[in-house]
């Protein structure tokens, strides 16, 4: 296990003169489940996408830290994992080219067998060999959240995963988040308030905003 | 490195595919030869419109086709996973790599052809107008590969593409169409070295441009 710290410092964000939060702040080192919450159009994706890398803060301090020091932002990408539903796979290619094609372009040592077992877990193992323009959107999530997590990142931020996800699927999401808890800390932006009743520590958004 | 090279199989992987780039420039190349042998019927034009004319159908060739890399990434919405993927240092390399072995390829097309059906395409000095073409590939690729991360972001990528690559690309190709007249009279190397030394000088600027500038292009 590698010892793993996100620390963010008075982050804010702002797109104009529009303030969408102000001064979030926090150490997240012990593994467990951490929610982000508030209504919609509140900011909460912009939040986890800043905390990606996929976006850049307007004011504040973002740290990825490994073994007590801070990683460039150039190799953020392998500390974390990151699913939504606004992030498209490349739909020219089966799940297992998907799978394989991340792996290798994240340069890290593929774990085949984590991403077969993910791929049962999520029932699309009969379908792993078919392209992913001919998935459902459900389908599309499940391979979403797998593609997030078979690297086993110490760091994986899900925004919206039960999205276009039925019954079977959000337990299969809930699964799999409670096991990860165990080593990992996982961010979880959701709406569901069920979903932010599984968190043991929730940021919420609306009390970060600021005239 | 490797990552890049993986990302580089990845794109040629998808571009055999779908072939959105391929398809564009091949039939772009036929056209516009056709055209260009339709237009001058029976009557002989110079070799040194018919070097120009080659570089004018490598510059259309190349507009036509090298947005793509970052293009469809970006109009898939596929640039998220990439950015959650890869560095822009691999992200960069991997790109640049699938569009030079574009520009070569299609440009290999286009030399064949106008040796083929241009009897006044005549290079005296094959050495040198082989270096000017290797050269002008590599200046070709590296340029137009920056100038698609830029518009990537741009909403009006269409037509934007080769208004800006215009006046990027135009030293390189004003020194290509010297050094092309300069290998049909015969010159030497050391006749043309003030413009060899423009090309390499003008892939090295890009290369230093694009790996500086891409980290904040790559990012919102
Ligand atoms: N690129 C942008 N330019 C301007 N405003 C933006 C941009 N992206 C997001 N916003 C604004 O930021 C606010 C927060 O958006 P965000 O997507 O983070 O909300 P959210 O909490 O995730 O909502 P939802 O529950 O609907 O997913 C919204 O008001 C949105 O309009
Ligand atoms: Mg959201």
């Amino acid at each position: 296990m590698i010892n793993y710290t996100l620390k963010i410092e008075n982050l804010s964000k702002w797109f104009g003169n529009k303030i969408i939060f102000y001064k979030v702040s926090g150490e997240w080192n012990k593994p467990g489940i951490y929610g982000v919450a508030g209504p919609n159009g509140s900011g909460k994706s912009t939040l986890v996408k800043i905390v990606a890398g996929l976006n850049s803060q307007s004011a504040g301090k973002l740290e990825h830290i490994v073994d007590n020091s801070p990683v460039e932002p150039e190799l953020w990408h392998n500390l974390t994992g990151f699913a939504s539903p606004y992030i498209v796979l490349y739909d020219e290619f089966s799940a297992l080219e998907n799978i394989e094609f991340i792996f290798k372009i994240r340069g890290v040592k593929a774990n085949y067998e984590l991403a077969n077992e993910l791929l049962s877990h999520f029932s699309l193992y009969h379908r792993r060999k078919d392209p992913v323009k001919a998935y459902s959107s459900g389908m599309k999530q499940r391979l979403k959240i797998i593609a997030a997590v078979m690297h086993s990142p110490p760091l994986i931020i899900l925004d919206e995963p039960t999205a276009n996800l039925d019954n079977e699927g959000k337990d299969r999401v809930y699964e799999v988040v409670e096991k990860l808890s165990n080593d990992t800390i996982i961010f979880l932006a959701t709406n569901e308030k069920h979903e932010i009743q599984m968190c043991e520590k929730t940021i919420n958004i609306l009390e970060h905003k600021r005239d | 490195m490797e990552k890049a090279f993986w990302l580089f199989k990845k794109d040629i992987a998808s571009e055999l595919r779908t072939r959105y780039a391929i398809n564009a420039q091949v039939m772009f190349i036929v056209v516009t030869i056709s055209v260009i042998l339709f237009s001058i019927g029976n009557e002989k034009i110079t070799n040194y419109l018919a070097g120009g004319l080659f570089w004018v159908v490598v510059f259309f060739t190349a507009m036509s086709g090298l947005s793509r890399a970052f293009v469809s990434e970006e109009e898939r919405g596929t640039s998220f996973t990439l950015q959650l993927i890869a560095s822009p240092s691999t992200v960069l390399g991997g790109k640049l790599l699938f569009n030079l072995i574009l520009v070569f390829s299609m440009n290999l097309i286009i030399a064949f052809l106008y040796s083929a059906l241009f009897e006044t395409f005549v290079i005296k000095n094959l050495p040198l107008f082989i270096t000017a073409f290797i050269l002008g590939n590599t200046g070709t690729g590296i340029a137009a590969t920056l100038i698609a991360a830029i518009i990537a972001k741009a909403n009006t990528k269409g037509t934007l593409y080769p208004v800006l690559s215009f006046p990027i690309l135009l030293p390189l190709f004003l020194t290509l169409v010297e050094v092309t007249k300069q290998s049909m009279d015969g010159s030497t190397f050391s006749d043309v070295s003030p413009e060899l030394a423009v090309l390499v000088c003008y892939i090295g600027i890009m290369s230093v441009a694009g790996f500086m500038l891409f980290d904040f292009i790559w990012k919102d």
